[in-house]
């Protein structure tokens, strides 16, 4: 190799690591596709089967109860504006991958979060790959995940999941390590068990900033699952990414504001989710 | 035995802690020791009694939260051991000390440390609920609880509604609910502003007389660990400097650290009546007759005599008037001139802020009587003054009172002492025309005094 002029031929290595685990873990791929792909499959099922109308005032009440009136309101206006953009089938299809992209990230997230709080060297593995994963630009994502997983709804997930799973383990660990020490010492000193310490005290304290994350993974699944249409994920993200390559104006607007709409039900309807745990509502009984 | 007993503890922090241990054993300063790690508690050897109150206290950086959190083994000790009613926490493991800690050894915070999200009742049914007593159960305990720290209908509220006050009172009914022999506050009172903390601390003693708990107690003040302590260890830079009662910190300072930390304190909530009471030779039998009475006086310079029986109980006052009259009038005893009406009597627990009222108004000096009425000592006003202006010897020197009935009379060459004692006896008992200008020096040694301080 050239010292003035090197050409490190890295990606070339990674394309054949990825064909190496393609070839080898044939069967653990497989896997992922069948449940990632079984579960979207499944809720696509649930949400596209209803008359539209019905499952606009399912999501309605759920806003409802989660959010309130206003929240609920905006909820069957929104949805009915989406179905009369003719986006209904898209926005299902993007709805059922967000939430399947979403479970995955917090089953992951979650746990590993609350092992870095815990264990100091996990912290320290973790977060740089954390930076890897958000500073990596999210198409990036969507090669490798086309050459293992192939076209269709999976390698979206993977994507998404990928994408969104770093601020739902950052703002877990914070959550947990920023619960007031002498509570949880407190904890200790009347003899409770770590596991008590943890169920009991550290996540019920630290439940509003988990909370928190949980808010901005599924904003940001939302974001990528978007960008996932550019990988035969269909939804929402087909429509836009068709509008851009057809130069479909009215198509690309329309699909657009359709993410909108689910955009601003999911945020709200988690951020409100956040404000009814059991230290929110002694706050509030408290003020 | 001892309920809690620490022996020679070390805790270090830092990367070599065996080798801190070992060169502060070799006589190391723990500030030429910080590369290899920061000593917090060095060398702690203390037994606390049960039933006691003992104070650790020291300033911040002392190490005195440090030593109490290997109390419970929320810290491991580097080096030593420490025994909470016989189990070592040293070599106990992680179970055996979560045991410990839910049946021996509950633990009050210096800021609460409530769960927020959990109401007033359910917080102070935390420690039982650790224990795996039954929900209903362990709430009606808890309601208990809070009964007897004053939190009556408060449990439905959360933490965050009450004041600091109420918060750790919810935070002591959790650590009492636990039903625990040792108790550990760790700065409890220290976060609330100083009415409350005072109200708290008579709270606590008030509990501590029904309860009996050993407590080990952590404080920053020391006014606060002379009100509390049964005993206190005073710590410095890791160290224990000393431990005493109160009185002995106040009145035998182990070095000149603690002799300028009493300085301040208020010493009239720590001094007892019997640590300033002075010994008096001014008494006479009930059984002898006037003419031996006047010649006690007339040795004594005094104006007056106590008067006792052959158990030394203390009867009442005859004075110089009388016993000259009684003399002149051919009496055989003193019996029939006994009178009460100036006599004033304390015990020796009293503190010297519940004696500047009575001795104020008294004509004589106050009278030191154990609970069978017997004759300790007496308090003359120059005494009470004197506690208060200076730290060190006008306490510090005061001979014990002796217990055994002494010889009546024929007081031998009195020391300088005794004349100055009964020249204060002498003084306070002129006749009460006088007794105005009495007053009014007093006073002004009182003004005198005031500047002084």
């Amino acid at each position: 190799m050239d010292f003035m002029n090197p050409r490190l031929p890295l990606g070339d290595w990674v394309s054949d690591l990825l064909t190496w685990i393609t070839s080898t873990f044939q069967w653990l791929l497989d896997f992922v596709t069948l449940v990632l792909g079984g579960l979207y499959d499944f809720l696509y099922l649930v949400f596209s089967s209803p008359v539209f109308f019905v499952m606009i005032v399912i999501l309605a009440v759920i806003a409802y109860f989660a959010a309130g009136w206003k929240v609920a309101l905006f909820t069957l206006i929104g949805f009915y504006f989406v179905r009369a953009l003719d986006q209904w089938d898209n926005t299902m299809s993007t709805l059922a991958l967000v939430i399947v992209a979403v479970i995955v990230a917090l089953l992951i997230a979650i746990p590993l979060g609350i092992l870095a709080a815990k264990v100091s060297w996990v912290s320290a593995v973790v977060k740089p790959i954390l930076d890897f994963m958000q500073s990596m630009p999210a198409l990036a994502y969507l090669v490798p995940a086309i050459l293992m997983f192939g076209i269709g709804q999976t390698p979206g997930a993977i994507a998404t999941i990928i994408f969104a799973l770093p601020p739902g383990v950052r703002l877990t660990e914070l959550a947990i390590r920023q619960v007031n020490a002498e509570v949880v010492e407190a904890g200790q000193a009347f003899g409770a068990s770590p596991g008590h310490i943890l169920g009991k005290i550290q996540i019920p304290l630290a439940m509003p900033t988990i909370m928190a994350g949980v808010n901005q993974v599924i904003m940001l699944a939302l974001s990528m699952v978007v960008l996932a249409g550019m990988v035969g994920a269909g939804g929402l993200g087909g429509a836009v990414v068709g509008g851009i390559s057809a130069l479909d104006v009215p198509l690309a607007v329309e699909a657009g504001l359709a993410v909108v709409v689910v955009a601003i039900f999911l945020d709200r309807v988690t951020a409100a989710l956040g404000q009814r745990t059991p230290i929110e509502r002694a706050r509030k009984a408290a003020a | 035995m001892s309920v809690v007993k620490a022996s020679n503890v070390y805790k270090v922090f830092g990367k070599r802690q065996n080798e801190v241990v070992r060169r502060l054993e070799d006589g190391a300063d723990r500030n030429d020791l910080t590369k290899l790690g920061m000593a917090a508690v060095i060398d702690a050897s203390f037994e606390v009694e049960a039933g006691e109150i003992f104070v650790v206290m020291g300033l911040s950086g002392s190490g005195k939260s440090t030593l109490i959190r290997t109390l419970n083994g929320l810290w491991s000790t580097t080096a030593g051991s420490v025994e909470v009613l016989g189990t070592d926490l040293a070599t106990a493991d992680a179970s055996t000390i979560r045991e410990v800690r839910g049946k021996h050894v509950s633990m009050v915070f210096q800021h609460f440390a409530l769960l927020p999200h959990r109401t007033v009742r359910e917080n102070a049914a935390y420690s039982l609920e650790i224990q795996g007593v039954a929900k209903a159960k362990r709430l009606e305990k808890a309601e208990e609880w809070l009964k007897a720290v004053g939190l009556d209908g408060w449990g439905d509220r959360y933490p965050q509604q009450l004041s600091g006050g109420m918060q750790q009172r919810v935070g002591l009914a959790r650590a009492l609910a636990a039903e625990t022999d040792v108790l550990l506050m760790d700065e409890a009172f220290s976060a609330l502003d100083p009415l409350i903390r005072r109200e708290m601390q008579e709270q606590l003693v008030e509990l501590q007389s029904r309860l009996n708990k050993t407590i080990i107690f952590i404080t920053h003040d020391l006014n606060e660990a002379m009100f509390l302590g049964d005993r206190i260890a005073v710590m410095r830079d890791g160290r224990i400097v000393q431990i005493g009662t109160a009185e002995e910190i106040l009145t035998e300072p182990a070095d000149d650290y603690i002799a300028e930390f009493v300085q301040d304190v208020d010493r009239t909530r720590v001094l007892t009546a019997s640590s300033i009471m002075r010994e008096t030779k001014a008494t006479i039998s009930i059984e002898a007759g006037p003419r031996l009475a006047m010649k006690t006086l007339d040795d004594n310079n005094s104006s007056g005599l106590l008067v006792l029986d052959d158990k030394r109980t203390v009867l009442g006052l005859v004075s110089d008037r009388a016993v000259v009259k009684a003399a002149r009038e051919g009496h055989q005893t003193i019996r029939d001139i006994v009178e009460k009406t100036d006599l004033h009597t304390v015990s020796p627990d009293a503190s010297i802020s519940e004696l500047f009222a009575p001795s104020s108004t008294a004509k004589v000096p106050l009278t030191v009587v154990d609970e069978n009425n017997r004759l300790l000592g007496i308090v003359p006003r120059v005494a009470l003054l004197n506690s208060m202006a200076d730290p060190g010897p006008a306490t510090g020197e005061i001979p014990t009172v002796a217990t055994e009935p002494e010889p009546m009379v024929e007081s031998p060459t009195a020391g300088q002492n005794d004349s100055e004692q009964n020249a204060a006896f002498a003084q306070e008992y002129t006749i009460p025309t006088e007794s105005v200008s009495n007053g009014d020096a007093g006073e002004a040694s009182n003004d005198a005094e005031g500047r002084k301080l």
